[in-house]
Order: structure tokens, then C-alpha cells, then sequence
């Protein structure tokens, strides 16, 4: 079996592959990993989105993989390059959770909650649907998008391997 | 939007930094040493303005898992405090503690949960009261919170105002070990951006 090449995606980073190859980000805690996919022309994308909103920024950012308002249009723009047709585009959500919860003052932000809705948000207006979603709760994830078979693997310490 | 707190963090203020985590990790190092009945050390604190995508590099990669107390600290300065190490180490640590048989289950026990908790909870107090004693500012740790789950998930979930103002973070990361490899950990404290004018101002320290 030929192993697959895997294109490693850093925090506050999009990364786009197609035809076959694996997209990995890890660590998510608040942060949300937000892939992309066009079935028919297997072109996949991910961001590890660490903001909802460009708003929030002091200075103008380097990284439109930060925010969830410019991840999403820059990793479509970036797909639409590699041929897929936005209208095709599904996608899958994990992260966003509250690893500070229990603490008073800890997760006063609630950053990861408002990632998620975010990208939920953006993408509804986008008509872009939802095919699988893991998100919140109080622990770390690991995720891996599949290009070939479009499917999303979540791995936590606690709850193991889930597949989207 | 307004200017970036971090661009004014000279060789000399970051020096001053260091110094903090060094008195703070002492004080927390010899509380440590009390409480295990042997000396640990302290290497020297590691200050810099890091990627995100690098904060975890010093614990062993974003997936590493770890147990960490984590402990809000607010007042006059604010920010997150760390007391962080790799299960394993954890489990090392925890059996040499009086009276304590640390398990090989994958998961800590209640009784190993809170005495890692109160560990946790002891050090930060000495860091912190060690961190007041040299500024003269207020600062109150929450109760703690011991988490068991991957670095990047934890510290990455820290970073969210260093998100706002730019690409990098600074962490003040002060590594302790117990003999050669026995085990190590680290105390990491991440103030707050606004939290170095009031640190440098108690400490007379001037801000280009």
C-alpha cells in the first residue's frame, strides 16, 4: 500500500491538496479545524482557525487562517484555484472547546464556542453544508481530512478515534 | 487598532522577564523540594516572543499529552499560569510522594488527581507570591484546574489574546527536573498583553 502524503497544517494555517493526501492539524483546544471538500474534483482544504472575527484585531494580520471571517473565503478562493466549484463544497467542524471551563475567569472569551458558531454562521450564508461536526466540550482533538474518501478522522486522548 | 505591546520588549526587558520567572520557579522549586523530600533543579528560564506554532516545541510537540494545573491569575496583572508535565513524569513524581503507589492505569486515580492538584496549587502560590513580593502588584490566583490532555490544546487555548495582536506570544517558560532524567516539568506563565506596563513600571524598568 502506497502510504499517503501527509501536509501538516499549523496553527493560524490553511493548507489545500488534491486527488489524494492526507491534511493533519493538531491540538486543537479552542481552536477550530475546518475542512473543506469537493467530492467531485477531490480538491480538500483546511484551517486551523484560532478567532472568530478579523475584527478583534489590533493590527492588521498576516495570517487569514487566524480568523474564521477570512480563513473561510481565502480556503475556498484557494480551492476554487485547484478546480472545485463552490457549490459543490461540504464541510466538516471539530474543535472549538471550552479547555478552561471550570475555571472562573479562565474562558471569560469563550473563544471556542463563538469559533464554532462562527464558521457555522459564515458558512450557512455561503450555502455550504455541514456534512459532519465534533465540536465543543472540555478536551484537546487531533484531525486528520482523508482526500481520497473524504472522510474527517477526530482523535482525543480520552474518546479515542471518532470518524466524520 | 493600536500598537503592539510586544514590539516594545527589548533584550532588556525581556532579561527582566527572565528574572521573574527565575525568582518565581525558585521560590515553587523549593516548596517542590520540601514536598518530595529531594532537590530539584531549575534550568534557566526561556523568554521569547515564540509562533504559535512553536509554544508547545519545549514539552514535546502540540500532541504530547500532559498533566497541567492550569490557574488564572488576575488583579494588578493578569494572565495564565502553567504547572506542566508529561504523564509519565507526572506518574514518576506522584510515587515518590509519601504514602502515594501511583497505578499504571491510563488515567489518574481521584486521590493522584488531587494530589497533582494540590501540588499544582502550592507551587503557583509560591510563584505568584514570590511574583508579588518583587513587584509589589495585586495579583489572585483562581482555584486551580488539573487538565490531562494534549500541550497544543491546552497552552494553544491560552493564546487567544497574543491571536488578537499579532502572530507570536511570550511565554516565560522555566523548566525544573528532578536528577539527570528522573523527570522534568515546566512552570510556564503567559501574562496577559497588557500585563507588562504595570509589571515594568512597578520595577522601575524604563519602556522605549
Amino acid at each position: 500500500m502506497i502510504r499517503e502524503e501527509v501536509v501538516k497544517v499549523g496553527m493560524a494555517d490553511l493548507r489545500t491538496i488534491r486527488g489524494s493526501g492526507i491534511l493533519r492539524t493538531t491540538g486543537l483546544g479552542s481552536c477550530v479545524g475546518l475542512s473543506l471538500y469537493d467530492p467531485v474534483s477531490k480538491v480538500a482544504g483546511m484551517a486551523h482557525i484560532m478567532l472568530p472575527s478579523s475584527e478583534l484585531a489590533w493590527t492588521p494580520s498576516v495570517s487569514p487562517a487566524k480568523y474564521a471571517d477570512t480563513a473561510i473565503p481565502e480556503l475556498i478562493r484557494q480551492m476554487t484555484e485547484l478546480g472545485a466549484l463552490t457549490g459543490r463544497l461540504e464541510a466538516k467542524l471539530a474543535g472549538g472547546a471550552q479547555m478552561f471551563a471550570s475555571v472562573s475567569g479562565g474562558d471569560s472569551l469563550r473563544i471556542g464556542p463563538r469559533n464554532t458558531e462562527t464558521c457555522r454562521r459564515l458558512l450557512q450564508e455561503r450555502h455550504i453544508p455541514i456534512s459532519g461536526e465534533d465540536t465543543g466540550g472540555h478536551y484537546g482533538r487531533t484531525i486528520e481530512f482523508h482526500c481520497g474518501t473524504g472522510v474527517l478522522y477526530v482523535r482525543s486522548v480520552q474518546r479515542g478515534v471518532r470518524e466524520l | 487598532m493600536s500598537v503592539n505591546p510586544l514590539n516594545r520588549l527589548a533584550d532588556f526587558q525581556l532579561d527582566v522577564l527572565r528574572e521573574i520567572g527565575n525568582i518565581g520557579a525558585g521560590h515553587a522549586a523549593s516548596a517542590l523540594s520540601l514536598l518530595l523530600g529531594k532537590p530539584v533543579n531549575l534550568g534557566v528560564p526561556k523568554v521569547r516572543l515564540i509562533p504559535f506554532e512553536e509554544t508547545c516545541d519545549s514539552v514535546g510537540g502540540p500532541e504530547q499529552v500532559v498533566a497541567a494545573v492550569f490557574l488564572r491569575v488576575s488583579g494588578e496583572v493578569s494572565g495564565n499560569l502553567f504547572f506542566l508535565l508529561r504523564v509519565e513524569a507526572a506518574r514518576v513524581m506522584l510515587r515518590k510522594l509519601p504514602g502515594m503507589a501511583a497505578g499504571p492505569c491510563e488515567s489518574f486515580s481521584g486521590l493522584e488527581s488531587s494530589a497533582l492538584g494540590e501540588i499544582g496549587n502550592i507551587l503557583a502560590g509560591s510563584y505568584l507570591s514570590a511574583f508579588a513580593d518583587l513587584t509589589g502588584l495585586n495579583m489572585q490566583p483562581s482555584t486551580p484546574a488539573l487538565l490531562l490532555d494534549m500541550a497544543g490544546a491546552i497552552l494553544g487555548s491560552s493564546l487567544a489574546q497574543y491571536g488578537e495582536i499579532g502572530e507570536r506570544a511570550l511565554l516565560i517558560d522555566t523548566r525544573f527536573l528532578r536528577g539527570e532524567e528522573e523527570w522534568e516539568g515546566h512552570f510556564i506563565l503567559i501574562p496577559d498583553p497588557d500585563a507588562f506596563d504595570p509589571i515594568f513600571r512597578s520595577l522601575g524598568v524604563p519602556l522605549p
